[in-house]
């Protein structure tokens, strides 16, 4: 093929990649994000959770919640403190590396002594982090372990704050699809409502 | 219910939504590309591209087209990511550095989506939407064009013409990618993923500490993320990040995305050359071979040998409480099987078996059932190897589907064979020779090794994911993975065009006594012998410097 009929299909390549522009990378999105604010919009905007008609974060995000009152959320590798919305990460750190043999260690023992459980059983989820950094949840297993606590801190009866984990525990969906759960900051959310 | 049986039905949920989809979207595809009608829309963008989709092209011709396009598309997103402080909805993000927009450039035209950049700190919304998720689009419909021309040269007889690389092209996009996209994106927001046009805005949190909480046009990338096999996630966590996959329907939701297409193709390719058991016999070999990786990964990660998940009790590190370890495993299997590179945990905290296992997957060369496109034509490779070793056999002429595989065709399948590996292997080779690329390592001894050799294959092989301890936004490894990337994707291409030409100009071998029927049980042990043989030979000794040997100190 001569040089100018390569030139005569790079023109071509511009003219298409330009149209394709207009309809997948401008019309396509705009399009699913008018239809998704009319359908959706809770979702489509990020399912925040509002306490008192104000925005206290998205039911899909991990925050941090500092002090023994309340339910801890997973450990975070987002950014330099954890739970960086601009900084979603896991630790990369592989099964047999030292630094998470020590940090799983550290947090084992802090659990345990904060919950008064022995270390034995400390769930998994609650010394590892997550893939995101920003894992909204934990194991039901993780929040019950962390009702007494809770329960004394806040000066309530711990069949309440048993209860309300119960309610918001999430199974598997269909019975198959993932794990059980239970979203720390509805759960907390519930929780100072609750006297 | 144990979590076994949970991921036994989890698996077979998933199974049931592909196979359902392969057939209906096989005939669809099938139309697709043999139809002689144009719908309106792609008359207008014939219009405006000055092209005449009645233009039978010859292999150079359809190659050059490719080339152009693919040449133009890495400008358009290199301008794209240099210039996107002066485009709206940019979030104050500012120019990519050159290595690292060339890099993504060539990352996402070639439909393997490696990220260098985390995309919540470096990209803006107009650039993910006009650059990033249009090449999403295109080329995943490149891929699908180069399978549908080899395709042709099968079902076509003595003719030097492949078709039009600009039909393919457009009719992939507008007749699949974008309605299934469309359709996939609206699920996806009803399942939670978000879709606005926000820029991050600060909240004050339940404790009253501040939280950015973050927008953008997240459902309808994800869609064409995943349906097009491509694999490079709005937010640097990936699939992982709740944004982007919220909850466990979602997971499987995008989890059988990534697996349509590459499936449906492989029906299309049956009533193309008009014998659905071809495509049930390479349907087969793709599906023992994917779950083969899920049991393996699975298995592993249940049993999470290595001191640190032993110490945790369960291998969650990387991994998301909704989502759980099974649902974590077979989307890894999925996503390394796809060439998509999508991934929903860290790869790199997986024990040490279910990591290798991932990147032999990659190794395979991406057919079980690979990339949109890429999957099938790997695979129709390796099924013309099988034929040519079965033909050495009994001492015949290899033959597949009524063509023959002379000596031209062999040299041509055995360049395709030997493109990925050589550029894998002297890939992590030289990164390992110097102590700049080894310094990126996190993670050391034999782990460390695992992350180089992953980042190589992955690149080669157009997959995209990552172990993600390697350090790899650096000049070294974005100029030289780019360059696994680019050619890794086009000499593969360059010479799948030229062997569609050359069993395109040939007549067809009538059925003989003689003949190797390639549509049995008995050609599909073959097929899966030779492709789980080619790779095993060719990564074991990289492997057991790795993978293996971490897993059995």
């Amino acid at each position: 093929m001569s040089a100018s009929a390569s030139l005569r299909q790079f023109a071509a390549a511009v003219r298409v990649l330009l149209v394709l522009t207009a309809i997948c990378g401008v019309a396509y999105p705009l399009a699913v994000t008018a239809v998704a604010q009319v359908i959706s919009p809770g979702t489509a905007n990020g399912s925040r959770v509002e306490v008192g008609g104000k925005t206290v974060g998205s039911r899909l995000i991990a925050q941090p919640f500092d002090g023994p009152g309340w339910f801890q959320p997973r450990p975070s590798g987002a950014g330099e403190d954890g739970y960086d919305t601009l900084a979603s990460a896991p630790s990369n750190l592989g099964p047999n590396n030292d630094d998470l043999v020590a940090a799983i260690k550290e947090r084992r023992a802090a659990y345990a002594e904060a919950n008064g459980v022995p270390v034995s059983e400390v769930p998994a989820d609650a010394v590892t982090a997550s893939g995101s950094g920003l894992d909204p949840h934990i194991s039901p297993e993780n929040a019950r372990l962390q009702v007494a606590r809770v329960a004394r801190e806040r000066d309530l009866a711990p069949e309440r704050v048993r209860a309300l984990v119960d309610d918001a525990t999430q199974g598997r969906t269909l019975g198959v699809l993932g794990e059980a759960r239970v979203n720390v900051l509805e759960l907390n959310a519930r929780l100072i409502e609750t006297k | 219910m144990s979590v076994g049986l949970a991921a036994v039905l989890q698996a077979a949920v998933l199974a049931a939504i592909v196979a359902a989809t392969a057939g209906p979207l096989g005939n669809h595809l099938a139309r697709t590309f043999t139809t002689d009608r144009d719908l309106a829309p792609e008359r207008w963008i014939y219009r405006l591209g000055g092209i005449d989709p009645r233009a039978d092209q010859r292999w150079t011709s359809y190659l050059i087209s490719l080339l152009a396009f693919s040449l133009a598309s890495i400008l358009a997103v290199i301008a794209f990511l240099q210039l996107q402080a002066h485009l709206p909805l940019s979030n104050g993000m500012g120019a990519m550095p050159f290595h690292q927009a060339l890099n993504t450039a060539i990352s996402f035209t070639t439909n393997t989506n490696w990220q260098s950049y985390s995309g919540e700190a470096a990209v803006g919304h107009f650039a993910q939407m006009a650059a990033l998720a249009v090449q999403n689009f295109a080329s995943a419909a490149v891929g699908i064009a180069v399978v549908a021309a080899l395709i042709r040269g099968f079902t076509r007889e003595r003719t030097d013409r492949l078709g039009s690389f600009w039909v393919d092209l457009v009719r992939g996009v507008v007749r699949v990618l974008l309605p299934g996209a469309a359709i996939a994106a609206i699920v996806l927001v009803l399942g939670g993923v978000v879709q606005n046009l926000d820029a991050p805005h600060e909240i004050t949190t339940l404790t009253g500490g501040h939280q950015q909480l973050l927008g953008g046009p997240v459902a309808s990338q994800e869609a064409i993320k995943e349906l097009g096999t491509n694999g490079g996630g709005f937010f640097n966590a990936n699939s992982a990040h709740p944004l982007e996959n919220p909850s466990p329907f979602t997971n499987l939701f995008e989890n059988a995305l990534m697996l349509v297409i590459p499936f449906g193709l492989v029906s299309a390719f049956g009533v193309m050359v008009g014998n659905r058991r071809q495509a049930r016999t390479v349907s087969l070999v793709m599906a023992t071979i994917l779950g083969l990786m899920v049991l393996g990964t699975t298995v592993s990660e249940l049993a999470h040998p290595g001191t640190a998940s032993q110490l945790a009790g369960a291998a969650m590190e990387g991994k998301e409480t909704r989502l759980g370890v099974p649902a974590s495993t077979l989307f890894a299997a999925s996503t390394t099987g796809t060439s998509t590179g999508a991934v929903n945990a860290a790869h790199d905290s997986l024990s040490a078996l279910a990591g290798g296992a991932l990147i032999l997957n990659m190794g395979l060369g991406e057919v079980a059932p690979g990339g949109t496109g890429s999957g099938l034509y790997g695979m129709l490779i390796l099924a013309m190897v099988a034929v040519f070793i079965a033909g050495l056999m009994v001492g015949r002429t290899p033959e597949y589907l009524g063509k023959r595989l002379g000596p031209g065709e062999l040299k041509l399948i055995a360049g395709y064979i030997l493109v990925t590996p050589a550029l894998v292997l002297l890939g992590t080779g030289v990164a390992l020779a110097f102590d700049g690329p080894t310094s990126s390592i996190l993670n050391s001894g034999p782990h460390g090794l695992s992350e180089v050799l992953y980042a190589f294959t992955s690149a080669a092989n157009n997959n995209g994911s990552a172990f993600g301890g390697l350090t790899s936004a650096t000049t070294f490894y974005d100029l030289a993975l780019a360059l696994a990337m680019l050619l890794g994707r086009f000499l593969p291409i360059v010479l799948v065009l030229a062997l569609a030409a050359s069993i395109g100009r040939q007549g067809r071998v009538p059925v003989t006594a003689g003949t190797l029927p390639t549509d049995t049980r008995l050609f599909a042990g073959l097929l899966l012998g030779v492709v789980l043989v080619i790779a095993g030979l060719t990564y074991l000794p990289a492997l057991a410097l790795g993978p293996l040997a971490e897993g059995v100190r």
